[in-house]
C-alpha cells in the first residue's frame, strides 16, 4: 500500500504509535536549559572558592568593569544565538559570528586606544595584569561545565555542520565562563581583558571546533 | 511553493501537535522520498533501505528541531543528507568493508570528501559533452590515453590537452584540485 519494505512500514507503526505532541520552543529551552546548568556548577565553584572580588562596589560605578562584562555577555549572546541556529539540520550561524568578531574587533580597538594613551612603561602591566597566569587557565577550566551541558542539549538536536556548531558551543560555553568568572576577577585593563579573556574564549571555540564532529555527532 | 512541500508541512505541524494519522501519513510520504534519495545514490538496495529506516528514526527522535516557518521539505532533505555523509565516513572509515557491499562511488575514489563524489555527476555536467567523455574514460574508469585515442579517433596529444584544460577549469571553478 505504501510502496515501503515491510520492515520500513513497522517502524513507521512504531514510530507512529510512540507519538506525543511536541512542545514548542523546546529547541531554545533546551539549549538554555544545558548552558545554564553548566553555568550554574562554574558558578557554585567560583562562588565557594573565591567569591566576588572585594572591590565589587567600587567596580560598579566604573566604565570599565562595564566595557568588560559588555564584551563577555555580548559574545555569550552570540554565541548562543548561534548554537540555536546550528542546531537545527542545514543550520548556519553567519551573522552571529559576524557579530562575535565585531565586538571582538571592538574591544580590541579599545585596547589599542587605552594602550596608546599610557606611558610605554605601563604597558606590560595594562597587559599581564596581575593574574595572567592563572585567568585564562580559570575561565578555560570553568567553560567545561557550560560545555558539558551544551553538548548534552545539542546531542538531541539535528545539527549538520559539527565543526561550527563545536565551534560556537565552545564560544558560548567560554564566554559564559568568563562572565561567571568576571564577578571575581578585579582586572578591568582592556588589554588585559581582550589578550586574556578573549584568548581563553577563542581558545575554547577552537577545542569545539576540533571536539564538534565527535562530539555531536548523531 | 509546490503542493508536495504544502502537504507535507500541513501534516508536520499536525504531526508535532500530537495527531497519530498526521504523522504517520507523514512518515510514510516522507519514506517514500528518502527511498528515492538513497537507492539513486547508493548501489546496495538493502544499504538504502537500512538508511531510510535509521533516517525515519532521525526524524522521530529530532522531530523538535522543525521550524514551521522553514519549509519542511528542506529540512528533511539536510537530515537524509548528513545521514548519507555520516554513513559514507563511517564506511571508509571501517576497513573491513566486503568489495560486493562497497558502493560503486566508493569504488571509484578512495580518498577525499564523500560529497565530492555525490556531486561530481553534476561537476561534470557543466563541460562540454566530449570533454566529460573523455574525463570520464581516462579519470574515472582508468582507461589510458593511448586506448581512448584509438577508440575516438583523436590524437594522444588533442586529448592530453582538452583533458587538462577541462580540469584545469574545474578546479577553478569549484575549488579543488579535481585532477
Amino acid at each position: 500500500m505504501s510502496g515501503l519494505p515491510v520492515k520500513t512500514s513497522d517502524l513507521i507503526d512504531r514510530l507512529a504509535a510512540d507519538l506525543k505532541p511536541e512542545p514548542r520552543n523546546r529547541l531554545p529551552r533546551l539549549i538554555a536549559l544545558g548552558a545554564l546548568g553548566g553555568a550554574a556548577v562554574s558558578g557554585l565553584v567560583v562562588g565557594s572558592l573565591w567569591g566576588i572580588r572585594p572591590d565589587m562596589a567600587a567596580a560598579l560605578r566604573t566604565p570599565p568593569f562595564w566595557i568588560k562584562e559588555f564584551f563577555v555577555l555580548g559574545l555569550a549572546a552570540v554565541g548562543f544565538l548561534a548554537v540555536l541556529s546550528l542546531a537545527r539540520p542545514a543550520g548556519k550561524a553567519g551573522r552571529p559570528a559576524f557579530l562575535a568578531v565585531a565586538i571582538a574587533s571592538g574591544l580590541g580597538a579599545l585596547a589599542v586606544l587605552q594602550l596608546a594613551s599610557a606611558p610605554p612603561e605601563l604597558w606590560k602591566r595594562l597587559v599581564m595584569g596581575k593574574t595572567s597566569a592563572v585567568c585564562p587557565w580559570l575561565i578555560m577550566l570553568l567553560a567545561i561545565p557550560v560545555m558539558l551541558g551544551l553538548t548534552w542539549a545539542m546531542r538531541r538536536m539535528a545539527p549538520t555542520r559539527l565543526r561550527a556548531a563545536g565551534a560556537m558551543a565552545g564560544l558560548t560555553a567560554g564566554a559564559l565562563s568568563a562572565l561567571i568568572y568576571s564577578v571575581s576577577c578585579d582586572e578591568s585593563a582592556m588589554p588585559f581583558v581582550f589578550v586574556w579573556y578573549g584568548g581563553a574564549i577563542a581558545a575554547m571555540a577552537i577545542v569545539g571546533a576540533l571536539m564538534g564532529p565527535r562530539l555531536l555527532r548523531w | 511553493m509546490n503542493t508536495v512541500e504544502v502537504q507535507l508541512r500541513a501534516l508536520m505541524i499536525e504531526s508535532l501537535a500530537g495527531n497519530e494519522r498526521a504523522y504517520r501519513m507523514l512518515l510514510q510520504e516522507s519514506g517514500k522520498r528518502l527511498r528515492a534519495y538513497y537507492s539513486r545514490r547508493l548501489v546496495d538496495a538493502a544499504m538504502a533501505d537500512d538508511l531510510v529506516q535509521e533516517t525515519l528514526l532521525a526524524i522521530h527522535t529530532r522531530r523538535g528541531t522543525y521550524d514551521p516557518e522553514r519549509p519542511f521539505t528542506a529540512w528533511l532533505h539536510a537530515i537524509a543528507r548528513y545521514k548519507l555523509i555520516d554513513f559514507l565516513r563511517s564506511r571508509r572509515q571501517r576497513r573491513t568493508v566486503s568489495f560486493e557491499e562497497t558502493p560503486e562511488e566508493a569504488l571509484v575514489f578512495e580518498e577525499g570528501d564523500p560529497l565530492a563524489q555525490l556531486d561530481l555527476a553534476q561537476i561534470l555536467e557543466t563541460v562540454s559533452p566530449r570533454t566529460r567523455e573523455l574525463i570520464r574514460a581516462v579519470k574515472i574508469e582508468g582507461r589510458s590515453v593511448a586506448e581512448v585515442a584509438t577508440v575516438s579517433g583523436l590524437s594522444e596529444s588533442a586529448i592530453k590537452v582538452a583533458m587538462h584544460r577541462a580540469l584545469a577549469r574545474l578546479s577553478k571553478k569549484f575549488g579543488r584540485d579535481v585532477s
